[in-house]
């Protein structure tokens, strides 16, 4: 039932392939705590590929907003990579689809992160 | 885990099932599978499955979380009940009380980027009818899915 997260590095940006779902109790912390991680090592240019995250409720999106504003607030970029439906929709529906960076080719994605 | 009664309304399709479940993130999940399995018994539709799931799981988090504060003590009760018109899930807490006109407009700019408070919008956004009663304590929240528009073949 819980998420599963791997991390990939592709030319200096860090990328959180996540699967499963992001809800109360069961992905939240595990998306909180592997940002966390990842700003402590310095790593600020972050892609969350959502192509396998089936299922995602109002803490799991709020989970998302305050990644989102977290790696911002140190300076860094964090991008969505690969919405399904159902997440995209949701999105659509509480206006956040315009708040967040969305890519849907993970070459371009990473492209288009700033490197200073 | 809890109680739970079952009761066939006879010479109708309509039937009830009621839950008395500890404050907790099975409860949750329970209370989430059971509305699953309702919608698709009605024959509903994928896309309003997910919906009224969802709802229901937003309904259950917010009774356990802000109602009931995980509190030991407290329970909260899940009703589920296709009427042969609707399906009517009522969940109610023992906590505070929720008044729905305090809570903040999460789709407004101020509040976008706030990590939490889209709970009750969501479940208003994904059921056709969305109802709050006062239980002193407590609060009950009535979701409401009319079966015609969400079913499917017909």
């Amino acid at each position: 039932m819980s998420m599963k997260v791997t991390t990939r590095q592709v030319d200096g940006v860090t990328i959180l392939d996540l699967s499963g779902r992001i809800t109360l109790g069961e992905g939240s912390v595990q998306l909180r705590d592997a940002i966390r991680d990842l700003l402590a090592k310095g790593s600020k240019q972050i892609l969350l590929n959502l192509a396998d995250v089936n299922y995602i409720d109002s803490s799991g999106i709020g989970e998302l907003v305050s990644a989102y504003t977290t790696v911002r607030n140190q300076g860094g970029e964090l991008k969505l990579l690969n919405l399904t439906k159902k997440v995209h929709d949701l999105l659509q529906i509480t206006k956040l689809y315009t708040v967040f960076d969305v890519k849907d080719d993970e070459a371009s994605a990473i492209a288009s992160f700033n490197r200073a | 885990m809890g109680q739970s009664e079952e009761e066939h309304l006879t010479g109708q399709q309509a039937s009830r099932i009621t839950y008395t479940l500890e404050s907790s993130l099975d409860s949750v999940n329970k209370v989430e599978e059971t509305a699953e399995q309702m919608a698709k018994k009605a024959g509903i539709d994928e896309d309003e499955i997910f919906k009224i799931t969802m709802a229901v799981r937003e309904a259950a988090v917010n009774a356990v979380l802000h109602g009931n504060s995980y509190d030991p003590e407290k329970r909260i009760t899940a009703s589920f009940e296709n009427t042969g018109e609707s399906l009517v899930i009522r969940i109610a807490d023992q906590g505070k009380g929720l008044d729905p006109e305090t809570l903040p407009d999460p789709l407004a700019p101020e509040n976008l980027l706030r990590g939490s408070g889209r709970g009750i919008f969501l479940i208003r956004s994904f059921m056709d009818e969305v109802h709050f009663k006062q239980l002193h304590p407590g609060t009950e929240l009535t979701l409401i899915k009319h079966l015609g528009t969400a079913q499917t073949g017909s």
